[in-house]
């Protein structure tokens, strides 16, 4: 049986502005999709350890000294807008009147 | 007859070395085919023909001071466009990232420059390299010199494509599920995925961190070798980076006694018939060229399609949060506050599959469901590295066809996303498990289009995939050179 999902809310926490008709076509698409994944359940018992990365690595230290890095300049090269050294972006929190 | 453009890096590299040619004659070589084919290949999204011509003068000067050069020298090179490129328009074929110039360079391309390799573009793709087919660009698609009908693979189409028209002599590409294997296979190269690791990921745009390998497009194995050497090894920009193991002298020892693993699958009911019959083919060759060819079998394999759908796209939902419009050049004004136009910018930006491919991973990673998907997803990916180990007890190399079918027409798969995902079905387990697997030509079928077959090796494992590689390709002889060449 396909999945059937809330795609309003999963846009939502994608951050993803969705046309009615792509809503629509995700919802079929994924519940399908979903139905052939949601097989991951019947292969792996409790006792089976995931895996994150295949060929583990312990933590990778180097010493602690700085080296170079991007300029200030470089680093905002490609914002739509900047300003004073930092990135802009439109209003996040409600001023009150 | 064949132009400088359609030799091998092997070849060349020796030409150069002798004053035989020039790094000149060369890259005008390639230029000159890029203006004959290109139009209707479109392999390429950024063409860099002054910084190419440029470097070649340098390297011929350099050279006729009698200065030793790399191998790599004067080799004309294309890199997937989701490698990054200072200076150099970088788009991962998206119109997220359509004015996206990166401030830095990827290492490989670091290390490729720096011994003089000469960069003549870069090349289109899936974007965000989800895709098959590389219909997923948002620039449109690339056509297979096989077939200009049909799709070149993905999700390194681009890459490809441009090595088997002779438009560069070699290209990077990348390899997240089967993204330069597949694509090989589909255009008759040579497609290699590294070991997990082996190259550095420093500079290639995240899809998925797990899985994400750096790997090369050659006309030959030998070459396939050489590239790899140039771009191996540990990189304190990549945490997961991997010191390269010393390369072994026995290339060409041939394959007596090697044992061959063949996959159960290999002659299944999804693969095409021509695709077995090239297959079978090569197989018998190997017999007779003394390896022990028996069977074997990754019990875990029909859940590796799942496991990988579910782990590809969470970590691809988190790697792509940071497209948000405020630092990388696409912004969608308009939205009443910052989040409005974050969902308005990336809901404009990204195209279906990678839209498909967010919400497919955000919903497997949300509250409730993040045990029953991502965490099972993650033990299936336990028991297939199991598998291998098993395997690799056995056997030296697996050996299996690299695509269930050849080359198909464009638009035929593009709204059935399962169809599309199941092409991956043979490359997919090698990302999971972190192994090595190389894609060679082994023939063509009735419609005359390239097979691809694959060699899978143990963690690190290349030097015997060279080995069986190179040896089945100089008993094979083939000589492939796409229809669309025979005009030019």
């Amino acid at each position: 049986m396909p999945v059937e999902i809330d795609v309003d809310r999963v846009a939502r926490l994608a951050r993803l502005e969705l046309t009615p008709e792509e809503k629509e076509r995700l919802r079929l698409q994924l519940g399908l999709i979903l139905e052939h994944a949601a097989k991951v359940g019947e292969a792996a018992a409790d006792d089976v350890p995931p895996t994150a990365y295949a060929i583990a690595r312990a933590n990778v230290f180097r010493p602690d000294v700085p080296e170079p890095s991007l300029t200030h300049e470089a680093a905002l090269s490609n914002a739509p807008e900047a300003e004073e050294g930092r990135f802009k972006v439109p209003r996040i929190v409600e001023t009150g009147s | 007859m064949t132009d400088l453009c359609d030799r091998t890096a092997t070849e060349l590299s020796a030409g150069l070395a002798s004053g035989e040619l020039s790094a000149v004659d060369l890259t005008e070589s390639c230029l000159s085919r890029i203006d004959a084919v290109e139009d209707r290949v479109k392999a390429f999204l950024t063409l860099t023909p002054e910084v190419a011509r440029e470097r070649a003068v340098e390297l011929d000067v350099h050279r006729a001071t009698g200065a030793p050069q790399s191998a790599v020298a004067g080799i004309p090179l294309a890199l997937k466009d989701v490698l990054t490129t200072r200076g150099i328009r970088t788009t991962c074929g998206s119109r997220i990232l359509e004015s996206y110039v990166p401030p830095y360079d990827c290492t490989p391309w670091t290390r490729l420059s720096g011994e003089g390799a000469v960069l003549l573009g870069k090349t289109n793709c899936d974007e965000f390299a989800m895709g098959s087919s590389n219909e997923n660009s948002a620039f449109g698609p690339v056509h297979n010199p096989w077939d200009l009908d049909a799709v070149p693979g993905g999700s390194s189409g681009g890459s490809a494509a441009a090595v088997a028209a002779g438009e560069v002599v070699w290209a990077l590409g990348t390899d997240t599920g089967g993204s330069v294997r597949q694509p090989a296979a589909l255009c008759g190269v040579v497609g290699l995925k590294p070991t997990y690791g082996l190259v550095s990921r420093y500079g290639l745009i995240a899809f998925a961190s797990s899985l994400d390998t750096v790997g090369t497009f050659t006309r030959s194995v030998p070459d396939a070798a050489v590239l790899l050497g140039a771009i191996a090894g540990r990189d304190p920009r990549d945490a997961t980076s991997l010191d390269a193991p010393p390369v072994a002298s026995d290339l060409d020892r041939g394959i007596a006694g090697l044992r061959v693993g063949v996959l159960d699958g290999t002659f299944g009911e999804g693969v095409a018939q021509g695709v077995r019959d090239a297959v079978r083919a090569a197989l018998d060759r190997l017999d007779a060229l003394g390896a022990e060819v028996g069977e074997v079998s990754l019990p875990h394999a029909d859940y590796a399609l799942s496991a990988y759908y579910l782990i590809a796209p969470s970590e691809a939902s988190s790697n792509l949060a940071r497209y948000d419009g405020v630092r990388y050049g696409f912004r969608v004004e308009g939205g009443a506050d910052s989040m409005e136009m974050m969902a308005r910018t990336r809901g404009q930006g990204f195209g279906a599959e990678v839209k498909r491919r967010i919400m497919l991973g955000t919903y497997a990673l949300s509250a409730g469901y993040y045990e029953a998907y991502y965490g099972q997803a993650q033990k299936v990916r336990t028991l297939i590295i199991r598998d291998y180990e098993r395997a690799f007890e056995e056997c030296d190399v697996l050996v299996s066809p690299t695509s269930p079918t050849t080359a198909f027409k464009i638009g035929e798969r593009a709204d059935d996303p399962m169809a599309m995902y199941l092409s991956d079905v043979f490359t997919i387990p090698a990302n999971l498990a972190g192994v090595p697997a190389i894609s060679l030509p082994c023939g063509l079928d009735p419609a005359g289009l390239p097979v691809g077959l694959q060699f899978t090796g143990p963690v690190l494992g290349e030097q015997v995939l060279f080995r069986a590689a190179e040896t089945l390709e100089r008993d094979l002889g083939l000589d492939l050179r796409p229809p669309l060449l025979s005009g030019v």
